[in-house]
């Protein structure tokens, strides 16, 4: 269908409006929506929403304790951000492994979320690092807001727990524990322009050869990011050992659901989890 | 066929209009619109950097963004790079070093690496093939290319 319309609202309250009416494609950095929709893999809406201009969804600034990041923000910007590097390293480490530089200069922290790819490279740092999705919406006239967890956010390979008539305005990270370290892995060919086999990113407190706090979540190994909690579970408590971390691994190769596809099989997927999972856990709870 | 919008920008320093198809390519827009045929169209996906430009003060693949969203935004094309030091510095190096073979992939190189240098003013060589790692040379001329943008960053001027 043809794109009819194009608008570029200045206010947020403007852009929910067009929300609101239906029938309209967002557009953020376009890295995906244009090679998608040239593809005729996405088809492109009556109307095109530029949501470039709105101010609440730009900025990176300290928040309740924590970071509340404008969806907007591009990779580049993340990843030269001082709060980001200092709190929240393992985002800006996913960062630093996503496609190009082109790219990340253009690509936009809400669109890697809303588009939901299994394989998306944030995903798996904010979903160890707790991130909430903040969604605006005018049902009735008046702006509205509500918080989503995003482990509670995707629902399946492009598909998210966002309204239609609703706007991704920040993703919201809550301030990591004190002594946390996070780790992210992301195996693929070459080291740019991959789209990941899969990716794993571990998060806690380590002390006494143990990894309080565990959080582990991995990507491109099941229908969404996924966050694995029969995992972490496991971590809790557990001194790391050789015979532990090995048992760890393999509860994480049962708990991840992978697919074969053109990147890897299935069972590559899994003993890939199992080695990278041992090796990160030795890193992470010496860290 | 998508409705047109007529839309205003700075294109390698000047102000410019330009009636533009609101599904097409910024990259389409140069080469088919505006008729500035050095930005060069090879994969479409972002894959290849051969339609690098820098917008806002940082480099992208045009065939990624839209058209539309050049509104009120500031564009520098391989045609424009040489107005500016660091861009004469570098197509000069080009030339010094040998550093194109059938020359497909240079545009998209000379933006990449202007938008690296004014990031990284004395990169390593490591430093340089890692701002250039979304531009693919199929002659596989790397070396020289390494060696040139080395060259323009060493330069004087």
């Amino acid at each position: 269908m043809a794109v009819e319309e194009y608008w570029a609202p200045a206010t947020l309250s403007d852009a929910l409006e067009r929300l609101r009416g239906g029938d309209v494609t967002i557009l953020a950095g376009g890295t995906d929506l244009m090679p998608q929709s040239h593809a005729g893999r996405v088809t492109l809406a009556r109307g095109l929403l530029n949501v470039r201009r709105v101010p609440e969804l730009r900025g990176i600034e300290a928040a309740d304790g924590g970071v509340r990041i404008g969806a907007l923000c591009t990779m580049s910007e993340l990843m030269r951000d001082p709060l980001v590097r200092e709190h929240f390293g393992i985002l800006a480490e996913a960062c630093d492994h996503f496609a190009s530089d082109q790219l990340r200069n253009a690509a936009t922290l809400g669109g890697n979320v809303c588009n939901a790819s299994p394989a998306g490279d944030t995903l798996v740092p904010l979903l160890v690092l707790d991130a909430e999705a903040e969604l605006a919406s005018k049902p009735d006239g008046r702006v509205q807001f509500r918080r989503v967890p995003l482990s509670a956010f995707f629902s399946g390979p492009g598909r998210t727990a966002r309204a239609p008539d609703e706007l991704l305005c920040a993703i919201r990270l809550p301030r990591p524990p004190a002594g946390f370290v996070g780790r992210f892995y992301k195996a693929g060919l070459r080291p740019a322009l991959d789209i990941s086999a899969i990716s794993i990113g571990i998060g806690g407190v380590p002390g006494g050869r143990a990894l309080g706090q565990a959080r582990v979540a991995y990507g491109a190994v099941a229908p969404v990011p996924m966050r694995a909690r029969r995992t972490e579970q496991a971590l809790e408590g557990a001194v790391l050992d050789a015979a532990t971390v090995e048992r760890v691994a393999a509860i994480a190769r049962d708990e991840v659901r992978p697919i074969d596809d053109v990147r890897a099989s299935a069972w590559y997927r899994r003993e890939l989890v199992f080695n990278m999972t041992r090796r990160m856990l030795g890193d992470v709870a010496h860290a | 066929m998508s409705h047109m919008r007529e839309i205003e920008f700075e294109l390698n320093g000047v102000r410019t209009r330009a009636t533009v198809r609101l599904d097409m390519s910024a990259l389409a827009m140069l080469r088919d619109v505006m008729g500035l045929t050095g930005t060069k169209y090879a994969c479409g996906e972002g894959e290849c950097g051969a339609c690098t430009i820098i917008v806002d003060g940082v480099s992208v693949c045009s065939c990624l963004m839209f058209a539309v969203d050049c509104e009120d935004r500031t564009l520098t094309t391989i045609e424009g790079v040489g107005r500016e030091p660091l861009g004469a510095r570098l197509e000069r190096a080009f030339v010094d070093c040998g550093a194109v073979q059938c020359g497909f992939c240079t545009p998209g190189v000379v933006m990449q690496a202007k938008h690296w240098l004014e990031a990284h003013p004395n990169p390593t060589r490591d430093e340089i093939k890692r701002g250039i790692e979304g531009n693919l040379c199929r002659c596989t001329g790397y070396v020289k290319i390494v060696d040139a943008i080395e060259a323009a960053s060493r330069a004087e001027g």
